[in-house]
């Protein structure tokens, strides 16, 4: 199952001759990329979505923490050259664990190692699969009328449809959603909703929403991984459906919304294949909050900072967040998204979504 | 010596047993935990006072045991100097008989009252006799009491008295049974032994708890401490009614024979110049001096130039002390460091002399995040209570920790960090918050010259931890140019499948110096040290080094080693041995001449007085032997 960019070997092997040619003209290696930080995210017009800008970090073999990375990337370099030479792949956890044994490359936690696979991404603007990387954990559950069609591991693609042939569960997104692996075959569905907790998807199942509101639901489990978001910007691109997020009021799910609407600032090399710029907000807002007299939580120190941090963060930078969040902040105020069973448990299939669906857009647009 | 009964003139007679049974906590025995504690301290205080007095080296066996209910049996046993079994019933039955009540002198028991406190404590208690054995230098037997005390009369009950055989030369041991709660943690018997034990490094101590555990603190220096002197009373330090009773006390026949005979630092001819002052007849018989003229006296004092009063009639625990103390107990926390300690000079507060020593342990196994472990002492003895009130954490508060390399929240109170700091206030009249001596009174002279010791104990603190830190980069450092960057040089070939290169001029263009860096392991005899040199420069390099261990000597050798036209990229190795204990090995410091010192790492410049440094050096290292 090899289906990785075929220029993959020959691009990580040419940032290990970069590394080599500067020894070997007795200059000190360095690497230089975009740095991955709030601060250097711009709006891409050409796709209505987050990306790194101009500013570059440079890390240096010079001092210890610049050698340390560079020869920490050469060791990585080594073992995905190793996983496609013998057509393997591997967890980000597994190569965590597999660091232990490169000498003075070994890293200190696997968010180390993980940060380092996602900067190589960068520099060789090639995608995690590519180096037959995958995530821990799967993509989250889809269930409505969605036919798909997924190769099994003998090769053959088998057809699956998201309401007849799953469970309760739904079906499990699995970690690479890419063409080669996944084929959107069609669906009948007006819109996709994508949800933030577990207890709401099973909710909204239990209560019949997906075929009542002609809707395919999917659950995001919290930030939501790559491969979800990558099908949502499939299903948005390929079948045309509308994309709404359902969360918590609180700030982490203004980020989830954020990740899936504007692009994640740690993937933000890979914005335009994951966000989906057209995603609309039906999660809680401080106005539900206050309209609907839900039960909430104060909020904590954390909460706070995090609310105080989106501010200052550009993808917020619009009168609806802005006013949202510090409405927020000045109620010191959050509820969850089942604190709407406040009115019982069809409330929010009867009256809170149906109201959001029609009611005038949140963004303004 | 004085020998004074204590009587009460007029108004409703209570003597002052009487009055001890009915305020107890006054003297510190106002719980059952502390009880057992203040019987144990007041035992061991006047046993270490009496051997230092007696220039004897203390041996001493402390045992608590639970006997009954909540009653417990305290026995204190030392190799003293005994005590004359005609004082006995006045040395333990008696409220304030002191030999040293009247006495001008440091001491750790001051007022004559401890020992007989916790006989009467346990009498209260208990309805329990105490049993004391004493024998006294050159005496043919030990004499065993027991003894009650007469709380109407303040007097003892000899309940009996007979002579024993007793292998022991001198000595004395006193058993109080008390009702008490013994208990473990910071203000607790075990502590406290443990704390005198630091500051009594020549003091073999063996205890053994209610659950018949036993704990030995080991002697490490063979010389008893240097004993306090007593001096003539020092006049500032004096109020009028101690001036008035003196001098109804005194031989001399006239106020100036009185002013200059029974004070020091009073000469004959400034008791003239204070009788003029005052406008006293030098000639009047000092047992009619009257309290206005002890106060024209007292006033005219401070108009005349007095020296201070002479610094030998304290008695510091000094330098060997407080270092091995200090060693000897927290050893097996394997601290990084050790400070030097700090010596104060002696001063006064309200003409009282005293002075301040301060010693500091940092690192190893004392825990980063929590407040640093503070001991104080005051006139040798630890001080377990009542933190809160004391001048030594005023003092501690006071400084602003941070500014020498420590945590401190908000920039007061008590800093953060893996360290112990050690603090002792000795002088004549140590001022305390309460007749208990729990703590040391905030009295801002003390505080001050608390703080000033504490700083440059600090200091010294700061030193280690700017070394230390620059060692870690050096280190770090030599691990870029000796291990990472080969390690870069090596995948990058391995991955590109193209030949080796050379990387010298790589790692001259990173490091450009001479690396000096030490490994070491221990061997039979000591510890076995590699100094390696590499040339991470680009040019062949010629220079000298000189070892420095700051504790331990070099074996057989000198320690200096020439390094000739090594080679870029090249390396060097020597190897010595220091004579010093495995765990205690700090590292050495390492000093060249003969090279620019912008191209070395690791060593610091040959200092200009490197003679005069080395003897300072040599003065630290005495104590390994």
């Amino acid at each position: 199952m090899s289906n990785e960019n075929p220029d993959t070997g020959k691009k990580l092997i040419d940032l290990a001759r970069s590394v080599y040619d500067y020894l070997k003209s007795g200059e000190v290696p360095e690497f230089v990329m975009p740095s991955r930080n709030r601060e250097n995210i711009v709006l891409d017009p050409m796709y209505s979505v987050w990306r790194y800008g101009d500013s570059k970090v440079t890390r240096s073999a010079k001092y210890v923490d610049g050698a340390e990375y560079i020869l920490k990337s050469l060791y990585m370099i080594e073992f995905i050259l190793e996983m496609i030479k013998g057509s393997k792949t591997s967890t980000l956890r597994e190569m965590y664990y597999i660091s232990e044994g490169w000498k003075n490359g070994k890293f200190g936690t696997q968010d180390e190692s993980d940060i380092m696979a996602e900067d190589l991404e960068v520099i060789t603007s090639l995608m995690r699969e590519d180096f037959r990387l995958r995530p821990e954990e799967n993509g989250a559950s889809v269930i409505g009328n969605l036919t798909i069609e997924e190769k099994n591991r003998k090769g053959e693609f088998k057809r699956i449809n998201c309401k007849d042939d799953v469970g309760e569960g739904g079906y499990n997104i699995p970690y690479n959603v890419d063409q080669e692996k996944l084929k959107v075959v069609s669906s009948d569905a007006d819109f996709v909703l994508a949800i933030e907790t577990g207890g709401m998807f099973d909710r909204l199942v239990e209560n019949g929403f997906d075929e009542r509101f002609r809707s395919i639901l999917v659950h995001l489990k919290g930030q939501p991984a790559r491969s979800t978001r990558r099908l949502l910007k499939r299903l948005n691109e390929e079948q045309h459906l509308p994309i709404y997020v359902f969360t918590d009021g609180d700030p982490w799910s203004f980020r989830i919304f954020a990740s899936v609407a504007y692009g994640a600032i740690k993937t933000a090399h890979i914005s335009q294949h994951l966000a989906v710029p057209t995603a609309q907000f039906i999660g809680i807002t401080a106005s539900d909050i206050m309209n609907y007299d839900l039960p909430t939580d104060v909020l904590t120190d954390k909460d706070q900072q995090a609310l105080q941090a989106e501010l200052k963060d550009p993808r917020f930078m619009n009168d609806f967040w802005k006013s949202e969040i510090e409405a927020m902040l000045k109620m010191n105020k959050k509820a969850e998204q089942q604190a709407l069973a406040k009115y019982g448990l069809d409330f929010v299939t009867d009256k809170y979504l149906p109201d959001k669906l029609s009611g005038p857009n949140d963004l303004g647009e | 010596m004085a020998n004074r009964h204590y009587t009460i003139s007029e108004g409703k007679e209570i003597s002052i047993s009487e009055f001890f049974e009915k305020n107890r906590h006054i003297l510190g025995f106002d719980s059952p935990q502390k009880a057992l504690y203040m019987i144990v301290k007041e035992a061991l205080d006047n046993s270490l006072d009496a051997c230092e007095e007696h220039q004897i080296l203390p041996e001493i066996k402390v045992t608590v045991r639970k006997m009954e209910q909540e009653e417990f049996e305290v026995t204190v046993e030392d190799n003293g100097p005994g005590i004359d079994r005609k004082e006995v019933p006045r040395v333990f039955g008696q409220l304030l008989y002191g030999s040293r009540f009247h006495s001008f002198k440091q001491s750790r028991g001051q007022q004559g009252i401890g020992i007989t406190a916790a006989v009467l404590y346990g009498q209260i208690t208990t309805g329990k006799e105490a049993f004391i054995r004493t024998r006294k230098k050159g005496e043919e037997v030990a004499y065993d009491f027991k003894l009650s005390i007469n709380i109407k009369e303040n007097r003892a009950n000899i309940i009996e008295e007979k002579p024993v055989i007793w292998e022991i030369p001198h000595g004395t041991i006193i058993t109080v049974r008390a009702k008490g709660k013994y208990q473990v943690g910071k203000q607790s018997i075990f502590e406290y032994l443990k704390e005198t034990a630091t500051v009594n490094p020549n003091m073999s101590l063996r205890f053994e708890d209610p659950d018949g555990k036993i704990f030995q603190f080991k002697r490490v220096v063979e010389r008893p401490s240097e004993p306090a002197r007593a001096i003539k009373p020092y006049p500032l330090g004096l109020e009028p009614g101690e001036i008035i009773s003196m001098a109804h006390e005194s031989s001399a026949s006239t106020i100036s024979g009185f002013l200059s005979g029974d004070f020091s630092r009073i000469s004959r001819n400034s008791a003239e110049e204070i009788c003029n002052f005052a406008g006293i007849n030098p000639e009047k018989k000092p047992s009619e001096i009257t309290l206005n003229e002890v106060k024209s006296i007292k006033a005219s004092l401070d108009k005349i130039k007095i020296l201070p009063p002479s610094a030998d009639c304290l008695s510091p625990l000094g330098e060997e002390f407080i270092r091995k103390g200090l060693r000897n107990i927290y050893d097996e926390l394997h601290p990084a460091f050790y400070s030097k300690p700090v010596m104060r000079p002696v001063t006064t507060y309200n003409g009282n002399p005293f002075s301040v020593e301060v010693g500091l342990v940092y690192g190893g196994d004392l825990p980063n995040d929590e407040p640093v472990r503070v001991v104080r002492y005051a006139n040798k003895v630890p001080l377990l209570y009542q933190p809160g009130a004391c001048a030594t954490t005023k003092a501690l508060s006071e400084i602003d920790w941070r500014s020498y390399g420590l945590d401190q929240r908000n920039g007061t109170g008590l800093p953060f960090g893996p360290m112990i700091l050690f603090i002792h206030v000795f002088g004549i009249r140590v001022p305390y918050t309460s007749e208990s001596k729990e703590a040391i009174a905030p009295v801002n002279e003390i505080a001050e010259e608390i703080k000033a010791a504490l700083k440059s104990a600090a200091r010294s603190v700061k030193g280690f931890l700017n070394k230390r830190e620059k060692r870690k980069k050096i280190s770090e450092k030599f691990r870029l140019v000796s291990t990472i960057i080969p390690e870069i040089s090596e995948k990058s070939s391995m991955i590109t499948g193209l030949d080796p290169i050379p990387i010298e001029p790589v790692l001259s263009k990173v490091a450009n110096v001479v690396f000096i860096n030490e490994s070491f392991e221990p061997s039979e005899v000591g510890i076995l040290v590699k100094l390696v040199v590499h040339n991470y420069t680009s040019l062949p390099r010629s220079f000298e080094i000189i070892a420095d261990p700051p504790i331990g000597d070099i074996v057989g050798e000198k320690g200096e080693f020439t390094v000739k036209d090594l080679m870029p990229a090249a390396n060097v190795t020597f190897t010595f041995k220091v004579a010093v204990e495995a765990g205690r090995y700090p590292g050495t410091d390492y000093y060249f001449k003969g090279i620019d010192p912008v191209y070395v790492n690791g060593a610091e410049p040959l200092p200009a007085d490197w003679n005069i440094a080395k003897t300072d050096v040599e003065e630290v290292t005495e104590d390994v032997k």
